[in-house]
């Protein structure tokens, strides 16, 4: 059994304008102590898919089908149930560090409460420990630090201070929506080499979401490929990156410049992600797709077995061997 | 931060000068004078009268008697309408009164206005938000000169509960249609500001942040939303407070309380410079003050603040 399991979700929201499908029929599960990466451009449904497993989409949004944590199910759950997981079980750190700290609370102030309320510490014991996991971040003079606010910490630090308040309680499954998506990149390494000294201590499993290509590749076990709230390719990150099998996947391989070639002009996707409020009936790629053919237009393809590595699975109706 | 009050205080008075010099050439650029009357007195009657209160002398000359009688000696000099008492003795008669209920009033408008607009944002687009809002958008339209009777004709004309005016010391019975009546448009702006303040900051990155560190909803409502949803409405409470506290005209007619709000709008029309100017400073003295602590406050609430 996995330690998380993902089978058929789904999440709508409802608006003005009729219901909008950001997420639809996505299954994967993590193992634990792994890391999954899932990939996709803007509006592909991957931070929705997390935020559903978290009990955080707006309030408009509805999830279906089943996340399982430890072979229970958590979805739909609401209240103290939903809070004893979140945290405990599955914490999350967020794309922006500069807005995602209450600007208006003390560091210590921030973190001490996840611990007095989750294990019931005494407000001193809990500050204590915060200031160890700020150290296991490597946040300097952490016993100084603590006392301060948000706003005087670097963009850098803020995200440590997420992170380090997201392993408060260790959780066995760290989400990170787009953690560095919003540093620079000499600070992205760092946090991306603190995220994987973590995995190591304390055996936390990772699901990293991200559109970064070079951040996936060394770090993560298995990547999701997400386009228009589907889930188009899946594998292990080194079959997937070996051998791509889906045109969008192949796409977006090519749209990575490489310092070892020279190009005048950067590779791109033609085209513009779909408009979530009218998918197209069929597979949502098939307006950017070079390969496509008549069936692309009316059936969404099933996620098979691509030839790969084992769990390595593809959703295109085109075969492998005519991607070329 | 002790710095900075100070300069503060010290640009006050500057402030305080201006305000009294505009304010007193405004007086008396406005046509008559406190001895103007339907029946012209005989001129001689008249020269001897403003002699006596030293209107004969050139204006620049009587503003700076004026100024040096209220910075030396804090004298706001006599009336010129009620004859033998000071300016300083009507205030000081009117100016409790209207503090009383003022005070009131505002805690009724913050004690009402701030929950309701909470959990107008709390319940929002749910009938608690439409009845929420609908009442603050009724109790900000009717003026107080409306409600004023309204209140007369349900709690004494029918129900016959309550006097329909005077003071009595301000007992409670006395003070709850002024407060009421006083209060609702200001509790009515304080609940919007509220909602909408609240509605942005629930909407907020590190509210999610909370709700994913699995803290309960009252947790997260009191100890990470209320603070910097107060924000905004702490920059209107400051010229709210003074509004309130130095009275209302239709207040203390209606209720007849004998508030400041009276003598104000009757030194206006009476051209009773002295009284006119004395609430005018007062009320600007007030204005200063209750903005310089509403930045104290703000630095209180926001760390990024400092002085």
């Amino acid at each position: 059994m996995s330690l998380l399991e993902v089978n058929n979700l789904s999440v709508e929201f409802a608006t003005q304008d009729g219901a909008v499908r950001a997420v639809n029929n996505v299954s994967f599960s993590v193992d634990e102590g792994k890391t999954l990466a899932i990939v996709g451009e803007s509006g592909s449904g991957k931070s929705q898919t997390v935020f559903a497993m978290m009990g955080l989409l707006a309030a408009n949004g509805k999830a279906t089908g089943s996340v399982r944590f430890e072979g229970d199910e958590v979805l739909g759950l609401t209240g103290d149930a939903l809070n004893a997981i979140r945290a405990q079980k599955m914490a999350m750190i967020f794309q922006d560090p500069m807005t995602s700290l209450n600007p208006y609370m003390r560091i210590s102030d921030q973190m001490a409460e996840v611990l007095v309320h989750h294990n019931g510490l005494s407000k001193s014991d809990a500050i204590k420990q915060s200031i160890r996991m700020l150290d296991a971040v490597k946040i300097p003079e952490a016993k100084n630090r603590i006392r301060m606010f948000p706003h005087e910490f670097s963009g850098g630090m803020r995200q440590r201070v997420m992170i380090a308040m997201s392993l408060l309680c260790q959780p066995k499954l760290l989400i990170a929506d787009e953690p560095t998506t919003a540093l620079d990149v000499t600070v992205q390494a760092q946090i991306m080499r603190l995220l994987a000294e973590i995995q190591k201590d304390f055996g936390t499993a990772i699901i990293l979401i991200t559109h970064d290509l070079g951040v996936v590749a060394g770090n993560s076990d298995d990547t999701l490929v997400m386009y228009g709230g589907q889930v188009m390719e899946v594998g292990t990150t080194e079959s997937v990156y070996a051998a791509p099998t889906h045109p969008y996947t192949q796409g977006l391989m090519s749209a990575v410049p490489r310092v070892d070639s020279e190009l005048d002009k950067l590779v791109t996707i033609p085209g513009n992600p779909p408009n979530m409020m009218n998918m197209p009936t069929g597979c949502p790629f098939t307006p950017r797709c070079r390969f496509a053919i008549e069936k692309c237009l009316k059936t969404m393809p099933e996620l098979v077995h691509s030839g790969g590595d084992a769990g390595h699975m593809r959703a295109c109706n085109v075969p492998k061997e005519d991607l070329v | 931060m002790l710095n900075y009050v100070i300069k503060r205080i010290a640009i006050a008075i500057p402030t305080m000068l201006i305000l009294i010099i505009l304010s007193f050439l405004l007086m008396h650029a406005a046509p008559g004078g406190p001895f103007t009357s339907e029946r012209p007195l005989p001129p001689q009657v008249l020269a001897n009268i403003e002699a006596k209160y030293g209107l004969d002398q050139p204006l620049w000359r009587q503003m700076v008697n004026y100024v040096w009688g209220v910075v030396t000696q804090f004298d706001f000099g006599p009336s010129f309408k009620y004859k033998d008492r000071t300016v300083n003795e009507i205030i000081a008669q009117g100016f409790p009164i209207t503090l009383k209920y003022g005070f009131w009033s505002f805690v009724f408008a913050i004690g009402v206005g701030i929950p309701l607009g909470a959990i107008a944002a709390i319940r929002k687009n749910t009938w608690i938000d439409y009845l929420a809002v609908g009442v603050s958008i009724g109790a900000q339209v009717l003026p107080n000169f409306v409600m004023a009777p309204l209140l007369v004709i349900t709690f004494t004309l029918w129900l016959g509960w309550l006097p329909g005016g005077g003071w009595n010391g301000g007992s409670i019975e006395y003070l709850i249609m002024p407060v009421i009546a006083l209060s609702t448009s200001y509790m009515a702006s304080i609940a919007r500001i509220t909602r909408s303040s609240m509605l942005e900051v629930l909407n907020s990155n590190f509210i999610r942040t909370a709700k994913a560190k699995g803290l309960p909803g009252r947790t997260i409502l009191l100890r990470h939303a209320l603070k910097p949803s107060l924000l905004p409405v702490i920059s209107y409470l400051g010229p709210a407070f003074v509004g309130l506290i130095t009275g209302s005209v239709v207040i203390d007619i209606y209720f007849s309380t004998g508030g400041m709000g009276y003598f104000f709008v009757n030194s206006a029309t009476n051209r009773d410079y002295s009284v006119m100017m004395g609430i005018t400073i007062l009320v600007g003295f007030l204005t200063i003050m209750f903005s310089l602590v509403v930045d104290m406050l703000y630095a209180w609430i926001d760390p990024k603040i400092r002085y």
